[in-house]
């Protein structure tokens, strides 16, 4: 059984071929076959009233990958991510973030996580500055004051660093929420649209953060996007969902050629169209 | 004590520091806003001072009570801007679309309601203290010369308005922005039931065991008993600080379990939005 086969749903999945396993080079180093994945996600369901918003999704996310949760608008990726991250409890199924369960113990596992997300925003009449430290603070990083100076180095916020953060431009936003997302050093970050309101020169910047700090911490990355490049550029690995339910997961390269698409886009567009 | 407990107890107030911070940044942050704090109790008590003056001076039978009605305007808006401040505190979350930052975050939800508690307290002396000290001024009424049983007074009343914001808090939480205006309204329900402006006795007997099982007529009654009688009721605070204990205790178990079922629900990553 190859690597990836050992993470792959054990049902209503398409399944990858069996011949398939990981390049090399983006393979984790740190990976061993029998390594709990850092996110596990398994029967999850989700109902509302009478909708189920998420039915029956199975995967997992190895330690040190980088996995892209696809899906057009209503596919169920928001829900998924908030049961994830143990802000909406399960109609059914659990979701389990470096072993435990996120219904019940994800006191135990915060501390390690962070996100982003563009529902969610930092509170604009703080400056940067503030916002960093409140956060810094509330996840008990150490050294706060140079992880600080580290994050402002690395996503050039030396300009905004005492402006109020509700007058920044979307795109300082999301450089300052990022920076955020990333001041407690997270094992595992959840990210969704991460660079949605970036120009295209800034999102390949934020992108190269972002591959670089999970280069530097082996960290693994849920990331949701509609941006195919981004998704082909950051992932390992992809997972596909529609109406509520995965339709397809694999190596972007891999569902391409499977689904006989030149790329991602394609696929994702022939999979929303049939799914 | 362990290290470990030791440590997690050190993280916890540095989770508390954290978020009291955050708030004092944000009532830091404009000059507006701490006027406002200022201005409600300060016009309010500007309109019953005048009144006091008046029925002082008329030399009639209302003449003698004058005193007790500006004691219970000073007593009730300690109340109702203790919850005022509570709640308004943890709406910022909401409005700033920053509750999911929270939750997502090592904070619990005593932690949380911790520094909204401190919150209140700040917001209650930078509101209240000035207004006293305008009505010794302006109206020559001591609010102090109650003397040591003041503290009580505003001790249990303090207590009784974070109880009813902890609720308030978890409602917003549960059902979103549409209860914001439970916020404003959720106090005037009380103002008839706890007997502000008028002894118990004034309510239909049927209505005692109400007024009695809220903490507030407790206060407004030893109130009287000290500008009347000049005496401190011991036993009224003593039993008013014991229905506070478990009032608390209620309100904080509603909003753990309101915070739990809007996980149920669903809707706290986007709430705000």
């Amino acid at each position: 059984m190859s690597r990836i086969e050992r993470f792959l749903p054990r049902r209503h999945l398409t399944p990858v071929s069996p011949n398939t396993t990981p390049a090399q080079d983006n393979a984790p180093v740190s990976l061993g076959i029998d390594e709990a994945p850092a996110i596990a996600v398994e029967d999850l369901c989700k109902k509302y009233r009478t909708h189920w918003a998420v039915d029956d999704v199975n995967f997992n996310v190895p330690k040190g990958w980088t996995v892209g949760l696809l899906g057009g608008n209503g596919a169920g990726k928001t829900t998924t991510i908030a049961m994830i991250m143990g802000l909406v409890v399960p109609s059914f199924g659990r979701a389990m973030v470096l072993g435990h369960d996120m219904a019940t113990e994800r006191h135990k596992v915060l501390s390690r996580m962070n996100f982003e997300s563009p529902y969610v925003a930092l509170p604009g009449r703080l400056t940067v500055r503030q916002n960093l430290m409140v956060f810094g603070r509330l996840y008990g990083v150490a050294n706060l004051k140079a992880r600080i100076e580290e994050l402002i180095e690395d996503f050039e916020l030396g300009d905004v660093l005492d402006r109020v953060t509700g007058r920044l431009s979307a795109g300082q936003k999301t450089r300052v929420a990022v920076a955020k997302a990333l001041i407690n050093d997270p094992d595992v970050l959840l990210l969704d649209e991460p660079t949605a309101s970036l120009d295209p020169d800034r999102a390949e910047w934020v992108r190269s953060r972002l591959r670089a700090y999970q280069k530097r911490r082996s960290a693994t990355i849920l990331l949701s996007s509609h941006n195919m490049t981004e998704v082909e550029q950051l992932c390992d690995f992809v997972v596909i969902m529609s109406r509520g339910r995965v339709v397809a997961m694999g190596r972007p390269g891999e569902l391409a050629e499977r689904f006989k698409c030149r790329d991602l886009d394609e696929v994702f567009i022939y999979l929303a169209r049939v799914a | 004590m362990p290290a470990t407990r030791m440590d997690a107890m050190t993280q916890s107030l540095n989770r508390i520091a954290a978020m009291t911070a955050r708030y004092y940044y944000i009532l830091r942050s404009s000059w507006l806003r701490l006027l406002e704090i200022i201005y409600w109790p300060a016009m309010q008590m500007l309109v019953w001072g005048f009144l006091y003056t008046y029925l002082y001076q008329s030399k009639s039978a209302m003449a003698s009570t004058a005193g007790l009605l500006l004691g219970a305007v000073l007593l009730w808006d300690v109340l109702f801007r203790g919850q005022l401040g509570f709640t308004f505190t943890f709406l910022e979350e909401i409005w700033s679309r920053n509750l999911a930052n929270l939750m997502m975050s090592p904070l619990q939800p005593f932690e949380l309601a911790a520094s909204l508690m401190l919150m209140s307290l700040i917001r209650l002396v930078i509101g209240t203290l000035p207004v006293t000290l305008l009505t010794l001024l302006l109206f020559g009424f001591n609010v102090y010369a109650m003397g040591p049983g003041l503290i009580a007074f505003f001790l249990n009343l303090v207590l009784t308005s974070w109880a009813i914001g902890l609720v308030v808090a978890g409602l917003v939480i549960r059902q979103g922005l549409g209860a914001e205006s439970l916020a404003y309204s959720i106090m005037i329900v009380l103002l008839p039931l706890c007997c502000v402006y008028y002894p118990v006795e004034a309510l239909p007997a049927w209505l005692h065991p109400v007024a009695w099982s809220l903490t507030p007529t407790y206060v407004f009654e030893g109130m009287r008993a000290v500008l009347l009688d000049g005496t401190f009721r011991t036993d009224l605070m003593i039993e008013g600080l014991a229905l506070n204990a478990v009032y608390l205790g209620l309100g904080f178990a509603t909003f753990v379990a309101l915070l739990q079922s809007a996980r149920h629900k669903g809707g706290l990553l986007t709430m705000g939005e």
